[in-house]
C-alpha cells in the first residue's frame, strides 16, 4: 500500500450526495425573483429602487447583528434574508417612508424568523409579518399608491424620506386607486391585459402578473418549488369568483380581474411557496392553496380591506402544521394491494 | 399510489426513489477477469446473516479447494469452503466490516496447486423434491451475493400455508459503481438459465420474470436469447432508478404488489433472488460445488485498474488494491456500493460472500462529502418525495433529534426503513438523516432486548 496512506476515513452510508443545498435553492429562488424587482424598478422607479434596498439591506442587517450577538455564526450566506427583503419590498407601496420600511424588515426577521429559532423554524412568513405590522401600524401610509408617473427616474415621491417617526407628506394628484380599491369602492374594472402587463397601480413589486409567473415556472422547473401550491390557490380564486360573477356581474368581478390584480399573484407563487410555511405532502398543499385561495376571496369580497392576500397566507402558515397532522404520506404496506389470493 | 407505478414513457418502476449518477461506464464494458491468489487468505466464519459456520478442519489441516472446512450451524447458516488450495495456518480473530473482531481461517495457499475444484454428488434437478433442492442450495453456501448476506436456502423454504407464483430475478443493479450482475448477465446468461429451474421447483413458481435496468439492455437481450424454448421465463426492462433492486420496491415495480408492512415477498406469493446468486447456483449445484470465490466490482475515483474481477473469498482490501493500484491520496475504501455499502475502518479486512464491490475514493472526493455544511430542515419535503416506503424522513429526523423514539416507530412507522439511504441523498440541508434513523433503530432494538 501507498506510503501515503496514513488513516482512512470511515462514515455511515450513503457515501454520495445530490449536489444541491439551501444556500443554492434560496439563491435561485432570488434569480427568479429578479426580473420582478427590475420590472418594479421600470414602473415606479428610483422609489422602488430605495424600497427594494433598503427592505434587503434591513433584513440581511437585521439577521447579522442578530447572529453576532448571540455568539454564533451569521447565516446571511444562505440568501434567506435576503429573500425576506425582497419579498417584503415588493409587497410595499412604491412611496412608503423608507424608515416605515426598514421598520418591516427588523420586525419581520427579529420578530418573526430569529426569536422562533431561525431559518426552518418561522412559523409563519418573515416578510409577510414584517408588512402586517406596518399595515397595523401606518394604514394611511400602507395604503397611498403612487403612479406610475413620467419624473419616477428624476426625482423622489415626496414620502420617501420622510423623518423617522414622523407623518409622510403626499403631494396631491400622485396617488391613485389600486384596481382592486377602484373596484371595491368606486366600482371600477381594469382591463385584464394591462394587469398582465403591470401597467397599474400597486406595490412594487405586485403589477406584473406574468414575469411573477415566469419566475415562478422557472423555480418548478428546477424542483425547488411546488406547483401543487399556486395552482390550487388561483385554481380555488378561479372557481369561486367565476360562480360569484355568474350570480351577480355587476357585484362581483370575473376571475381574470381576481387572479392578476392585487398581491395574489405574488403571493401564490412567492409566498405561499416559502416551505418551512407550508405543508409537506402534496396533498397537503392542495388543501393549504385551496384554503388560501378561499379566504382571499372572502376577504377581498366580503371583508373590509380590499386585498387579503396577506391574511390568507399568514392563516395558511398557521393551518399548515395541522395540515400536517392529519395528511401523511401513505405507508408503503400499510394497504395491501394488487395481491392475487 | 405507492405500489407499482408507470412513468412517462410507459415502463413499469415503483413510486418515488432518486437517480444518482450511475457512474457505471468506467467497468459495465469491463469483461470479467480472475484475480491472482493472495498469499494469505483470511475466511471468516460468519459471511451471513445468521449463525457462524462451525469449523471442520483445525489449524495445519492442508485443505483442497472448494473442500467444505465449517459447517453450517442450523437451518439459518451455511457453510464455508476453502477459496484455494493450501494450508490453515491458524483459525484467529481478524477485522470484520462491521467493526468487530470475528474468527476466521488464515488460509496459505500451496503456490504450486493447480487450483482444481473439488465436486460433489449432484442432485438430480427432475427427481429431486424442493427439501433436497433446499438442503443442496445450503450445501453450495450461497448466501445474497447483492450484499444482504442472507442465506439463499432459507428464502426457499416456504412456510406451511403460504405460496409462491412468481420467482423474481433480480437484475436492477441500482447501485452506483457496481457492474458485476451486468457482467454475469452478458457473460454467464446460460448459468442464470441454469439456476432458474431450481429456484422454481424448490418454491413451486409458476413463472420466472428477470428485471434489469434499461442501462442494461445488451444485458436484457442477451438473457431473451438464453431462454429455453417454452420456459414460462420473462425479462422485464424497467427505468433506472434507485434503489430499484430492494425486493418490496422490485415486487412494486414488476408485478404491481405491495408487500405488507413488515412483511416479505412471499407474503404476496414472491420470492426475489438476485441474478448473481442465480448464475452461481447454476454454475455450481450442477457439480454440487461449494462457493470458493465471487464477482467484484473494483472501481471508485480512485482506483487505477478498474475492472469486475473473479476474487477468492478471503482476499484483503489491501492485496486487492496494491494488485490494481491506488491513487497517492487514498482515504475511503467502500464495501458494496455507495449508497448502503460501507466504508471499511482497516485494509485487512477480507471480502466474502456478500461483497458486491470494492469502491475507493480519494481525500478530494471524501473531503467534498465530509466538509458540506448542515443546516437547520426547511420541510423542503425532498425526502419526503424520495422515500420509496412513503415514510416521513423530515418528521422522523426532527423526533430523531429529540430521542422521541416511540413516536418515531408507532406514528411514524420508523422500522419499516430499510435504510437506502435516498432521504440523506436529497438532503438540501445535509442533514444526516438515515444515520440518525439507524441510531434510532439499534437504541430501540437494543431497549427491546433488555426488557
Amino acid at each position: 500500500m501507498k506510503q501515503g496512506l496514513k488513516t482512512l476515513t470511515i462514515r455511515s452510508s450513503p457515501h454520495i450526495g445530490a449536489v444541491s443545498s439551501v444556500d443554492t435553492i434560496m439563491f435561485n429562488v432570488v434569480l427568479a425573483m429578479l426580473p420582478v424587482c427590475l420590472f418594479s424598478i421600470y414602473a415606479f422607479g428610483l422609489s422602488a429602487v430605495l424600497v427594494l434596498i433598503t427592505a434587503v439591506v434591513s433584513c440581511v442587517l437585521t439577521e447579522h447583528l442578530l447572529c453576532r450577538i448571540n455568539g454564533i455564526p451569521t447565516t446571511v450566506g444562505d440568501w434567506s434574508a435576503a429573500i425576506t427583503g425582497i419579498l417584503l419590498g415588493l409587497t410595499l407601496p412604491p412611496g412608503l417612508p423608507l424608515w416605515m420600511v426598514a421598520a418591516g424588515g427588523v420586525i419581520g426577521i427579529g420578530g418573526s424568523k430569529f426569536l422562533f429559532g431561525g431559518l426552518g423554524c418561522n412559523a409563519f412568513n418573515p416578510a409577510l409579518i414584517g408588512r402586517a405590522v406596518l399595515q397595523a401600524a401606518f394604514p394611511a401610509a400602507m395604503t397611498s399608491w403612487m403612479r406610475q408617473t413620467q419624473g419616477r427616474f428624476q426625482s423622489l415621491p415626496s414620502s420617501t424620506l420622510t423623518v423617522p417617526f414622523t407623518k409622510p407628506v403626499y403631494v396631491d394628484g400622485v396617488s391613485a386607486a389600486t384596481p382592486l380599491s377602484a373596484w371595491k369602492f368606486e366600482e371600477k374594472a381594469t382591463s385584464t391585459p394591462d394587469l398582465l402587463m403591470g401597467l397599474t397601480t400597486g406595490s412594487t413589486g405586485e403589477t406584473c402578473a406574468i414575469l411573477i409567473i415566469i419566475g415562478g415556472v422557472y423555480l418548478v422547473a428546477r424542483k425547488m418549488m411546488s406547483w401543487q401550491i399556486p395552482v390550487s390557490i388561483l385554481g380555488t380564486v378561479a372557481i369561486f369568483c367565476t360562480i360569484l360573477h355568474l350570480i351577480d356581474p355587476s357585484r362581483y368581478a370575473g376571475p381574470m380581474f381576481h387572479m392578476f390584480s392585487g398581491g395574489l399573484m405574488l403571493g401564490a407563487v412567492f409566498m405561499a411557496t416559502d416551505m418551512v410555511g407550508s405543508p409537506i405532502t402534496h396533498r397537503g398543499c392542495v388543501v393549504y392553496g385551496v384554503l388560501i385561495g378561499f379566504l382571499t376571496v372572502l376577504i377581498r369580497v366580503w371583508g373590509g380591506m380590499p386585498d387579503g392576500v396577506m391574511y390568507a397566507i399568514l392563516i395558511g402558515n398557521a393551518a399548515s402544521p395541522h395540515i400536517d397532522h392529519w395528511i401523511q404520506p401513505k405507508v408503503y404496506g400499510s394497504a395491501v394491494k394488487g395481491v392475487p389470493s | 399510489m405507492s405500489a407499482g407505478v408507470t412513468d412517462l414513457f410507459g415502463s413499469k418502476t415503483f413510486a418515488h426513489g432518486i437517480h444518482p449518477p450511475d457512474s457505471k461506464d468506467d467497468t459495465r464494458g469491463l469483461p470479467i477477469q480472475q484475480f491472482q491468489f493472495a498469499p494469505l487468505l483470511v475466511v471468516p466464519l460468519s459471511q451471513h446473516i445468521g449463525k457462524p459456520a462451525l469449523p471442520i478442519v483445525g489449524e495445519g489441516a492442508e485443505v483442497t479447494r472448494g473442500q467444505c472446512i465449517a459447517e453450517a450451524d442450523g437451518f439459518m447458516s451455511v457453510p464455508i469452503h476453502a477459496p484455494a488450495t493450501g494450508l490453515i495456518r491458524r483459525i484467529a480473530l481478524s477485522p470484520a466490516i462491521n467493526g468487530k473482531m470475528e474468527p476466521a481461517f488464515f488460509l496459505e495457499p500451496f503456490p504450486a496447486s493447480t487450483q482444481e475444484v473439488i465436486e460433489g454428488t449432484p442432485c438430480d434437478i427432475d427427481s429431486a423434491s424442493p427439501e433436497t433442492i433446499i438442503a443442496a442450495v445450503q450445501q453450495t453456501g450461497v448466501v445474497g451475493l447483492g450484499g444482504a448476506g442472507f442465506p439463499t436456502h432459507a428464502k426457499l423454504k416456504i412456510p406451511d400455508g403460504k405460496f409462491i407464483d412468481t420467482l423474481l430475478i433480480n437484475g436492477a443493479e441500482c447501485e452506483p459503481y457496481l457492474t458485476t450482475d451486468h457482467r454475469v448477465m452478458l457473460e454467464h446468461a446460460d448459468d442464470v438459465m441454469k439456476g432458474i429451474p431450481y429456484l422454481m421447483r424448490a418454491t413451486g413458481a409458476t413463472q420466472t420474470v428477470i428485471a434489469v435496468e434499461s442501462n442494461k439492455v445488451d444485458a436484457a437481450d442477451r438473457l431473451r436469447a438464453a431462454v429455453p424454448i417454452g420456459a414460462p421465463i420473462t425479462v422485464e426492462v424497467l427505468p433506472v432508478k434507485y434503489p430499484q433492486g430492494a425486493e418490496k420496491m422490485l415486487t412494486a415495480a414488476v408485478l404491481g404488489r405491495e408487500v405488507p408492512s413488515g412483511g416479505l415477498p412471499l407474503d404476496v406469493h414472491v420470492v426475489c433472488v438476485n441474478v448473481g446468486t442465480t448464475a452461481e447456483l447454476g454454475k455450481l449445484l450442477p457439480h454440487a460445488m461449494g462457493l470458493h470465490e465471487r464477482i467484484i466490482t473494483v472501481g471508485g475515483p480512485a482506483v487505477k485498474k478498474k475492472g469486475n474481477y473473479r476474487i477468492p473469498i478471503g482476499t484483503t482490501l489491501r492485496f486487492i488494491l496494491d494488485a490494481v493500484g491506488t491513487e497517492d491520496d487514498l482515504s475511503t475504501v467502500i464495501m458494496g456500493g455507495p449508497m448502503m455499502g460501507n466504508a471499511a475502518s482497516s485494509l485487512d479486512i477480507p471480502i466474502t460472500k456478500g461483497t458486491a464491490g470494492v469502491i475507493a475514493y480519494s481525500q478530494r472526493d471524501t473531503g467534498k462529502m465530509i466538509s458540506r455544511k448542515e443546516y437547520p430542515c426547511i420541510r423542503c419535503a425532498y425526502c419526503v418525495d424520495a422515500c420509496p416506503l412513503f415514510l416521513n424522513p423530515s418528521q422522523l429526523g426532527l423526533l430523531a433529534s429529540q430521542n422521541k423514539h416511540d413516536a418515531m416507530v408507532e406514528e411514524f412507522n420508523l422500522m419499516d426503513c430499510f435504510e437506502c439511504g435516498c432521504c440523506t441523498f436529497v438532503c438540501p440541508s445535509h442533514i444526516p438523516l438515515v444515520q440518525k434513523f439507524r441510531i434510532a433503530k439499534r437504541a430501540i432494538r437494543k431497549a427491546k432486548a433488555n426488557e
